[in-house]
């Protein structure tokens, strides 16, 4: 063990293999470059380009989904988070799991029944088109926003770990060449590409994560006990990591909150909600959603075990002193189980998560901008489609532009908390109006709106007002600006409930009423699947 | 072909609100309730008991039950468990007792819309 540890602290990421980890991530770019390329030669309608023309099987769409959602925040993210704090971390991963029961029990197949290619197609169906879409497009964009940056922050600290580049300028041309192969990878292959490089991505993940928990409950004897008392032996906090408490023990309010944000959040998550648009029906969604279950569980599972693997193979020290801190458990892992060849594997499958993960949701931003924004705001539902995929097309070049001056810009910025605030806007601002909408009569426009902008700006403003942007020593704006007068880093548990009672508030207090007749059909079509949209024939 | 961007939901020949009322549609929806609301407020509330015990029961968390697994770690793998338990008495459930029943409401609703 000794040994290992040794070995982990001499081969330095700059001795690691940069030449192998590229040909590696080379290769999938290759692979997935032809997948994309080929599926790209169907996109007709704008169903395709939207939703791979509906024609994926539930099967195929829940290894898309886990590819969506087990991003290198999760991957990477937890993995460390466990390694260094133990218990704390899996309590993450326990969050991301359950959440998928709400999309699963409550949403995906009434969503799937109802609309056609975003969330807010649900919200407009018996609302005034107008209001709603734009507030619905805001709060998709602003979640796909966060979400996007925070990826893109996310490459540039991988680069440094595992191509060994650690000047600003090598991190910025990885962030671009990330970029611009997204945009590629979109423009070319609209939904259909996307979803394959998906699939593609999440059978490597697992599959190498699986590969290596063996491997590590090889080397303990298939005892999680026994792995266990390996980290527990070599750890700085002892005996403690294996209880709560080591990184939430002094707020634990703040960990509550969190949790709410996690389990609420994912069905609210606009690039979840669109993948549930690709399979022909109702009953593929729930297929869907299914497989995406028990993927994403054996995955958590994968990383409880990788996590107090990295803590006593590796050790907490060496991960936190390395380039990358915390996120370089993983791949540090990987090299010491299996050498540089496996570092390279998992390297660029990291690589190949941040591209299908950035791919994923800029799609999901485009067609938002195009079908609700351009399509129904702005020509009234009356412009003619084909335009709005143009239009769509475009969006993806602008978000890919946005995405990689963003991605340059906060280098080096602790900006862990946009995935948190990404979800805690789902849940605060799209998952009440879409649970009031799908199953609450009286629920009106104005409640849409008011939950909708509501939810939005007071988790962003609470945010901002929190320790994360002033008043402690990893503030954004350090320790000597401190105008913190909101104590939690995690908004969720004010700004959740927040979203549901304004969206009540709202209703009630509407002087219009909603048409009945559309409320009926509403009900009737979620629950039967009556009239909702044929997968495309070719 | 490309489809025409959808203002409102097409006018069609089904009053709806009548349809709704009707003894068949009112039997499938009050058979999916009654399975998912009380599945649905169960794991919410066990997950939400689970983040509160993370949250402030630190020592109970930490007791050891066997060798150095402690009753935290257990509750967390308990959230796997139900989690997946729920997930398959909900297709269960679907595939035998709503699948059948909706699949008969849709072609109902088709011949309405043919007349």
């Amino acid at each position: 063990m000794i040994a290992l540890q040794l070995l982990a602290e001499t081969v330095k990421p700059t001795e690691n293999n940069p030449v192998l980890n590229i040909s590696i991530f080379l290769a999938f770019v290759a692979v997935t470059l032809i997948i994309v390329i080929r599926s790209g030669r169907n996109n007709k309608t704008a169903a395709d380009y939207y939703a791979g023309g509906r024609s994926f099987t539930g099967t195929q769409n829940g290894f898309a989904i886990a590819g969506d959602y087990l991003s290198a925040a999760s991957f990477l993210g937890i993995v460390g988070a466990i390694a260094v704090t133990g218990y704390d971390g899996f309590m993450y991963s326990i969050g991301f799991l359950v959440a998928w029961l709400v999309a699963l029990l409550l949403v995906a197949e009434l969503m799937r029944n109802t609309a056609k290619f975003t969330m807010a197609d649900v919200l407009s169906f018996r609302l005034k088109q107008g209001p709603v879409r734009l507030a619905a497009a805001t709060t998709t964009l602003a979640v796909c926003f966060f979400y996007l940056l925070a990826q893109m922050a996310g490459a540039g600290g991988l680069v440094s770990l595992l191509l060994g580049i650690n000047d600003k300028l090598g991190q910025s041309i990885v962030v671009t060449v990330v970029g611009a192969l997204m945009i590629v990878y979109v423009l070319v292959g609209g939904m259909k590409g996307t979803t394959w490089v998906q699939i593609v991505k999440a059978f490597l993940l697992i599959i190498g994560a699986f590969a290596m928990t063996i491997w590590v409950m090889a080397i303990n004897g298939f005892s999680l006990s026994n792995l266990l008392d390996s980290a527990v032996a070599v750890s700085a906090s002892g005996v403690d990591i294996l209880a709560p408490g080591l990184k939430y023990g002094a707020n634990p309010l703040d960990f509550v909150s969190l949790a709410l944000a996690l389990v609420l959040g994912t069905a609210g998550l606009p690039h979840v909600l669109m993948r549930f648009y690709t399979v022909p029906t109702a009953k593929e969604a729930r297929r869907s959603v299914v497989w995406a279950i028990w993927l994403i569980g054996a995955f958590y599972i994968f990383t409880l075990v990788l996590g107090f693997g990295a803590a006593s193979l590796v050790g907490a020290e060496t991960i936190e002193a390395a380039p990358g801190g915390v996120n370089s458990a993983a791949p540090l892992l990987a090299l010491a189980l299996g050498g540089p060849l496996l570092l390279g594997f998992i390297s660029a499958i990291a690589f190949a998560t941040i591209l299908a993960v950035v791919a994923g949701i800029t799609i999901t931003a485009a067609t938002s901008f195009a079908h609700d924004i351009y399509g129904s705001v702005i020509k009234k539902g009356k412009g003619n489609p084909d335009d709005e995929v143009k239009v769509a097309r475009r969006t993806v070049v602008v978000i890919g532009v946005l995405a990689i001056a963003g991605g340059i810009g906060v280098q080096g910025q602790n900006i862990a908390f946009l995935v948190a605030l990404a979800f805690a806007v789902a849940a605060s601002a799209n998952l009440p109006t879409i649970l009031y909408s799908l199953f609450w009569r009286r629920f009106t426009t104005r409640g849409a709106v008011w939950s909708m902008y509501g939810g939005l700006s007071s988790a962003i403003l609470l945010i901002v007002f929190s320790p994360v942007f002033s008043g402690t020593d990893t503030s954004m704006f350090g320790a000597g600006v401190d105008f913190a007068v909101f104590p939690l880093s995690n908004p969720g548990i004010v700004s959740i409930p927040l979203g549901f009672f304004l969206g009540w508030l709202g209703s009630v207090t509407s002087t219009t009423k909603e048409d009945p007749k559309l409320a009926a059909e509403m009900a009737v079509r979620s629950l039967t699947g009556h009239g909702a949209e044929k997968a495309v024939e070719h | 072909m490309s489809e025409a961007v959808r203002d409102a939901p097409p006018k069609s020949a089904i009053d709806y609100e009548a349809y709704e009322k009707t003894p068949k549609f009112l039997h499938m929806k009050g058979t999916r309730n009654r399975f998912v609301v009380p599945l649905a407020i169960f794991f919410l509330v066990w997950y939400i008991a689970y983040v509160l015990a993370a949250a402030y029961l630190h020592d109970f968390m930490a007791t050891p039950v066997f060798g150095s697994i402690n009753v935290g770690l257990l509750l967390g793998l308990g959230q796997f468990v139900t989690t997946f338990a729920i997930t398959m008495s909900y297709v269960a459930f679907a595939n035998r007792k709503i699948d059948p029943l909706t699949e008969e409401i849709r072609g109902e609703l088709e011949e309405m819309e043919k007349r």
